[in-house]
């Protein structure tokens, strides 16, 4: 999935063996994780996974596979919010019409991950848990405020989306956790939300992704809510930006404001698909078009 | 560990490691080398083959994760010594040179008409996204594929 490992390696067979295991309840899994905890590795889609054992970035010795673990994979509508099960694939969740309904910027970052082949391997779930600065899915469940669950043999946990990824390729999850769900909560009504992210091609990783909700009472912005990708070692929330703008005009001075605050905030570095330069100055144009197109749909509606 | 595959609508049962994917099961173990391996990373989508109807990269799927499922290559797209109207298209619009890339394709644009028959020309590019083509420019097989969804659905209406 990286450009920065093309042919560096012979990569036509897996250089590394391991045990499979194919449990095929949550409860087998988790057993089966403490069982082999810090050697083993769960298995959703695999695109991130076995390019990363092909290229012996991961050696693990067993690998635990969620293929067979039907009660993982669910789209669920509740009251407040749509469930999401760790083994519900990119493709299913791109089709769902609730989440074109009311999450239309994490409708908009799943369509846009690599390629049909890849969403149809690739889960949501695995997309935060293999952690990139860059996964497409993290603005918009940051900025709906998406809750983690993670399990163990003795219970589970919620975590906040916000508090979830912890350095690139890291997350707060435990070596004996599985995250079984992601829940979305329902955005307020009457808010917009946006995606948008710049790569070289259609089915590279991004330079710079960012999601924003916006909702006014009038002309005043009432709730505002932003987070870029790939301009820090974790996905990120400005909540500077997000305080800054709330109860103001959305003007040009504030405009100018915003795009200010968030080319402070961010972190971005140079590496094979940008430069440090052009992140913070895309950045800036970033928050622009995604604020006009949350304009502009909210004009539409 | 011995695993069932259907594949191309034949039962078969291979002897797989837990390390082996099902790029070289498919080549190497069952003699079908129409599927054909390129970055190995999932970007180019040479390896493309169906899973249950979906299609997949067979060089970053482990063969025991696919146990028991429908397994469809570029071999069991023709029926009956009958090129599919996609082969045909493909043929006739001169959307080969020099072919590697070719079965992927072919079952990309199978996946795509079977969930779409008339697709517009932005949903056939938006679709192949994930298959490269270094020679053609892909203008060819964008056309190819127009004229595939054109002699499909006339058949239907014959």
């Amino acid at each position: 999935m990286r450009a920065d490992y093309v042919n560096l390696v012979n990569t036509h067979i897996i250089p590394v063996e391991f045990t499979y295991h194919a449990p095929e309840t949550l409860e087998e899994a988790l057993k089966l994780l403490r069982e082999y905890q810090g050697q083993a590795r769960i298995i959703a889609g695999g695109t991130d996974l076995i390019v990363d054992i092909k290229l012996r970035r991961k050696e693990p010795k067993h690998i635990i596979s969620l293929s067979r673990i039907r009660e993982l994979d669910y789209i669920i509508e509740e009251d407040s919010g749509v469930r999401i099960g760790a083994a519900t694939k990119l493709r299913s969740i791109e089709k769902s019409r609730i989440v074109y309904e009311r999450f239309e910027a994490l409708h908009q970052a799943v369509k846009s991950i690599a390629s049909i082949q890849v969403r149809n391997m690739g889960t949501l779930v695995g997309n935060i848990c293999n952690a990139s600065p860059a996964a497409d899915s993290a603005p918009p469940l940051l900025i709906y405020d998406a809750i983690v669950t993670a399990q163990n043999l003795e219970g589970s946990r919620k975590i906040m989306m916000r508090n979830f990824f912890t350095g690139p390729g890291k997350t707060c999850l435990r070596d004996d956790e599985i995250v079984t769900e992601i829940f979305i909560p329902y955005p307020p009504r009457d808010s917009v939300s946006s995606f948008l992210k710049i790569s070289r091609v259609g089915m590279d990783l991004a330079k710079v992704n960012i999601a924003l909700l916006l909702k006014f009472n009038s002309n005043v912005v009432e709730d505002f809510r932003i987070a870029l990708g790939a301009v820090a070692p974790t996905p990120l929330r400005i909540f500077r930006a997000e305080e800054y703008l709330k109860h103001k005009l959305l003007n040009e001075e504030n405009l100018k404001k915003v795009e200010e605050i968030v080319s402070e905030e961010i972190k971005p570095i140079t590496d094979v698909r940008s430069t440090e330069w052009y992140r913070r100055e895309v950045s800036k144009t970033f928050v622009r078009d995604a604020l006009n197109m949350a304009v502009n749909k909210m004009v539409i509606k | 560990m011995k695993i069932e595959l259907i594949v191309n609508g034949a039962r078969k049962i291979v002897d797989v490691e837990p390390n082996e994917l099902l790029i070289n099961v498919l080549r190497e173990k069952l003699g079908l080398t129409g599927t054909k391996y390129g970055c190995g990373i999932g970007e180019c989508g040479a390896c493309t083959v169906m899973v249950d109807g979906e299609p997949v990269l067979s060089c970053l799927t482990l063969a025991v994760e696919v146990a028991g499922r429908e397994i469809t290559t570029i071999e069991g797209i023709a029926k009956d010594g009958q090129l599919d109207p996609i082969q045909e298209a493909f043929i006739e619009e001169g959307a080969i040179q020099c072919g590697y890339c070719t079965p992927g394709f072919i079952i990309t644009a199978k996946a795509l008409l079977n969930e779409n028959r008339s697709p517009s020309r932005e949903e056939i590019v938006e679709y192949i996204k994930g298959n490269l083509c270094r020679c053609t420019g892909y203008i060819n097989i964008i056309k190819a594929i127009q004229k595939a969804s054109e002699k499909i659905t006339k058949n239907l209406y014959k």
